[in-house]
């Protein structure tokens, strides 16, 4: 049998990661726990790390199985960290205190927040912990850091794990003193006997010890009441050396002997390279050419001369055959299911009796367009071999799903290949997938040196996977007194995140039908919750429209959720809804959901210029509940980015596309937000340290949207069902 | 290849480059000053900002020849003998960054206007800054930072 080429492979490898990153992330798949564990292995790999004492939280059963992600399993054999543990933590003979975690830190700033909740559990100040974040060498595996799940998972861990550390630490004093535990105290650093006032540091406690405990559960964490540490707004830990300039993100990294590589993009989506003649490149001093199927790069000294080398391949492609284009696009997706076959997600009662009993019907599609992560550090990696082993270091919400795909695609064992990710510029859930990574390690294979690889923005803006468009049917049936009594939705495409309502309606169907799709599409913050949201709480305000009732009336009348309520009154009252227009041009919308444990609701003020249909965000105001908030200024942070960043794809953000082509893929003309979108931003955080906390870097994108819409309506009477809304002022 | 000279951040560097060549690219992969981003390569974005005789200027669209006998000033050299400027500390205190891939270029359009204008209110900053792209959204906290910053230097801050 023959074996795949690398380019089959590769590709294979970032398909299964890319459709990884496609199938939402939630549905993980359920793999068995890991057949054996590494008692023995265990000790030996923690002896790299001097002495002082190791806490471990071993995952067992169902949780183990929670965090086993699809196309990127745990695997047998010498792979770093031994397999069973979740996060672990080394208090090391000088007292320091180190944290181990597979998170990836892309600006969300859980490097500060995990930080605090360690720091709260050992009763230490946050510059005393150190995080070694993302390294498939020393860290615990980690699915990924997507699906908002950080805070609830990773950082109840943590406390955990910090929470049996201090108690351990307790134990060694006790032990050391004769004393009981109970009498101790484990504070700033020290154990202290109350009644002789002898201390011990956590160095002088951990020195000559070699001890592994591994623990898998709570020892005692600290209660939400208590934090001290844990629930304030700490500034970010290192933020001196991002204000500087002097951290470097990938594409800052030199390693000595480095060349710069660059790849040969097909000349259209799904064409194959039919003859190249790289001669001419060949000849330029210092420079590789690489071609393996239809893979052809160059590596070059500098990188000048290796898009020098790269403009000298004379490359033919052939073209696939002929797809479909924007104008296309909505009429594809309703005409091409997929084999997966369409899945009902909610049936209650029956919609037509529902529809029966209404007093007003109605029946609208919504749209949403395709767009981009753009972050603005570009996809990059930096490879380098040594004696077979492969290290890469690259931005990647996945290290460990990258470490998978590199041993795919050069047959290797996973033990031969290391994943690094700085601190990265951010992601938005499109750096789920290793192509830079792939790419760049096959060109430094070839030169036999470091290779450093960075996607250009078009680049970025051609071959990275894009937020899927969708086309949403509804029908629903109200009374006359805003009961709901009917409700069908269909997703085509986009997804089934937020799919379900929230709202009270007797009769339901809710189904997800899975497209063809034109373009490579895959994860973005908050997936289909932004679609679906703004398709439903559109319709939502049209029927409020139809039986003249306030909008937000209209939704408290069918919603009995008390935390989707609260933060809907919280928005409106910040707001200050229910007052009159002062303009004819002004328009006032609200919108509320709930994604992944967060709820959150949005009030938008628009102004729309009456003869060019320029819309202006005047004012948003955003109530988000989660739970316990670990950084409260964090957490505002995340909900005015978010919500930054909805305006984007709410008002003007679209790709556009034709023959295999995207035809905007720059700043130039893909338009972003920029300083001069930006209403006045407020937010209202709903604390509630009585619940779990949930994670918030997506959920707060999600109103923004049909809170606009809505506002459009109110101002002009025109009802927008497309996102984009307003690409050069709203459409006649 | 030609030889020239460019004074960055005080020092002089000699340097044999191709004229055409962009000053961003000789600023990161010459002199090893990272500080300034690569995030369009069309002026479009500012990640790549530096100060050429005190003007904000895209480096990755400025041909080095043109800035030849110049003075460059780049994030790193803003703090001097480790105390961070005015707009660096104001950036920290009001967190005005997520990934902060942004932020020196953020930053150094944010020296510049201040030099220009000492007391810019929100509208003037958001039109300065109109060719700063921060994808992570958190304009609202740089306009604070530049806000903040020139009050600190009314109050004799550098």
């Amino acid at each position: 049998m023959n074996e795949p080429t690398f380019t089959q492979a590769a590709t294979q490898a970032a398909t299964e990661g890319a459709a990884e990153a496609a199938f939402e992330p939630e549905r993980y798949e359920l793999a068995g726990a890991p057949a054996y564990h590494f008692e023995v292995a265990r000790r030996d790999f923690f002896k790299l790390f001097g002495g002082g004492v190791f806490v471990l939280l071993l995952l067992k059963g169902a949780a183990a199985q929670q965090e086993e992600s699809g196309g990127s399993r745990r695997r047998g054999g010498n792979t770093g960290v031994p397999q069973d543990i979740a996060s672990w933590l080394q208090i090391a003979e000088d007292g320091a205190v180190t944290v181990y975690t597979g998170k990836v830190e892309v600006g969300q700033n859980i490097r500060t927040s995990l930080a605090q909740v360690v720091a709260e559990e050992l009763r230490v100040s946050v510059n005393a912990i150190r995080l070694v974040m993302a390294d498939t060498e020393l860290t615990p595996y980690d699915a990924g850091t997507f699906g908002s799940r950080t805070t609830p998972v990773m950082a109840a861990q943590l406390r955990r794990v910090a929470a049996a550390a201090r108690e351990l630490l307790l134990d060694l004093a006790a032990e050391q003193w004769k004393k009981d535990r109970a009498t101790l105290l484990a504070d700033g650093g020290k154990v202290t006997d109350p009644a002789t006032k002898r201390a011990l540091t956590f160095g002088q406690l951990s020195k000559g010890q070699r001890l592994v405990k591994t623990v898998t559960d709570a020892a005692n964490p600290t209660p939400v009441k208590q934090w001290k540490v844990a629930g304030a707004s700490v500034a970010k830990v290192d933020g001196r050396a991002f204000v500087t300039g002097a951290h470097r993100y990938t594409p800052d990294l030199q390693r000595p002997g480095m060349l710069y590589g660059k790849v040969l993009r097909p000349t259209s989506f799904g064409a194959t390279l039919t003859a190249a003649d790289s001669r001419e490149a060949e000849k330029l001093p210092g420079v590789t050419v690489v071609r393996d199927g239809d893979f052809l790069g160059v590596s070059a000294p500098d990188e000048a001369t290796a898009r020098k080398a790269l403009s000298l391949v004379r490359a033919e492609w052939k073209a696939a055959s002929a797809q479909p284009s924007t104008r296309e696009l909505f009429d594809y997706l309703r005409k091409n299911p997929s084999g997966a076959g369409s899945r009902p997600v909610e049936s209650l009662g029956k919609v037509a009796d529902g529809l029966a009993q209404a007093d007003v019907k109605l029946e609208q599609s919504y749209t949403v367009a395709y767009i981009a992560h753009a972050p603005l550090e570009p996809r990059a990696a930096v490879a380098e071999w040594q004696d077979g082993k492969l290290t890469v270091w690259t931005g990647t919400q996945r290290p460990f799903g990258v470490r998978s795909e590199l041993a795919n695609a050069f047959r290797i064992g996973e033990e031969n290949v290391r994943v690094i990710v700085p601190d990265t510029g951010s992601a938005y859930g499109g750096k789920h997938t290793g192509e830079a990574a792939v790419e760049a390690a096959r060109l430094a294979r070839a030169a036999g040196k470091p290779v450093k690889l960075v996607w250009s923005r078009e680049e970025e803006f051609t071959w990275a996977y894009f937020r899927p468009a969708g086309v949403i049917d509804i029908r629903s049936g109200a009374r006359r007194d805003g009961t709901l009594t009917a409700w069908e939705f269909h997703n085509y495409n986009s997804g089934a995140s937020a799919i379900r309502t929230l709202y009270e309606v007797p009769n339901q169907q809710i189904e997800f039908h899975p497209t063809r799709s034109p373009l490579k599409q895959g994860s973005y913050r908050g997936l289909a919750a932004t679609a679906n949201h703004f398709a439903r709480e559109s319709h939502m305000d049209e029927l409020a429209r139809a039986v003249n009732i306030d909008p937000l009336a209209f939704r408290l009348k069918n919603l009995k959720d008390q935390r989707l309520r609260a933060v809907l009154e919280a928005a409106a009252k910040q707001f200050g809804w229910g007052r009159k227009k002062s303009s004819p041009h002004q328009g006032f919308g609200i919108a509320g959901g709930f994604e992944k444990g967060g709820y959150v609701a949005t009030c938008a003020e628009v102004s729309v210029e009456p003869d060019s249909g320029r819309v202006r965000i005047v004012r948003a105001v955003t109530a988000f509940e989660c739970g316990a908030i670990l950084n409260p200024d964090q957490l505002k942070n995340q909900i005015e980015g978010s919500v930054v960043m909805a305006i984007g794809g709410a008002l003007f953000e679209a790709i556009d596309f034709a023959d295999g082509k995207i035809l905007n893929p720059r700043f130039s003309r893909y338009r972003v937000p920029r300083f001069g979108d930006m209403p006045i931003l407020e937010t209202v955080l709903v604390d509630r340290p009585d619940l779990p906390s949930a994670g918030a870097g997506e959920t707060p994108i999600v109103c923004l949207a049909p809170a606009v819409g809505n506002a459009i309506f109110d101002a002009t009477g025109k009802r927008p069902r497309s996102l984009p809304m307003a690409v050069n002022g709203l459409k006649a | 290849m030609k030889a020239i000279e460019l004074q960055v951040n005080g020092v002089k560097r000699a340097l044999a480059v191709d004229v055409e060549r962009p000053l961003l690219s000789v600023l990161r992969d010459e002199l090893k000053l990272t500080g300034s981003k690569y995030g369009c390569g069309e002026g479009q974005c500012g990640a790549c900002t530096v100060l050429v005789d005190g003007q904000a200027t895209r480096s990755c669209i400025t041909p080095v020849a043109e800035v030849s006998g110049k003075r460059i000033v780049t994030i790193e050299g803003l703090a001097t003998n480790g105390r961070l400027h005015v707009v660096q500390q104001a950036f920290l205190d009001a967190e005005a960054f997520q990934c902060a891939y942004c932020t020196p270029g953020m930053i150094m359009s944010g020296v510049a206007l201040l030099d220009k204008n000492a007391n810019p209110d929100a509208q003037e900053i958001a039109r300065s800054m109109q060719g700063n792209i921060c994808r992570c959204g958190a304009y609202p906290r740089i306009v604070t930072a530049i806000l903040s910053a020139a009050q600190a230097k009314k109050g004799g801050a550098k």
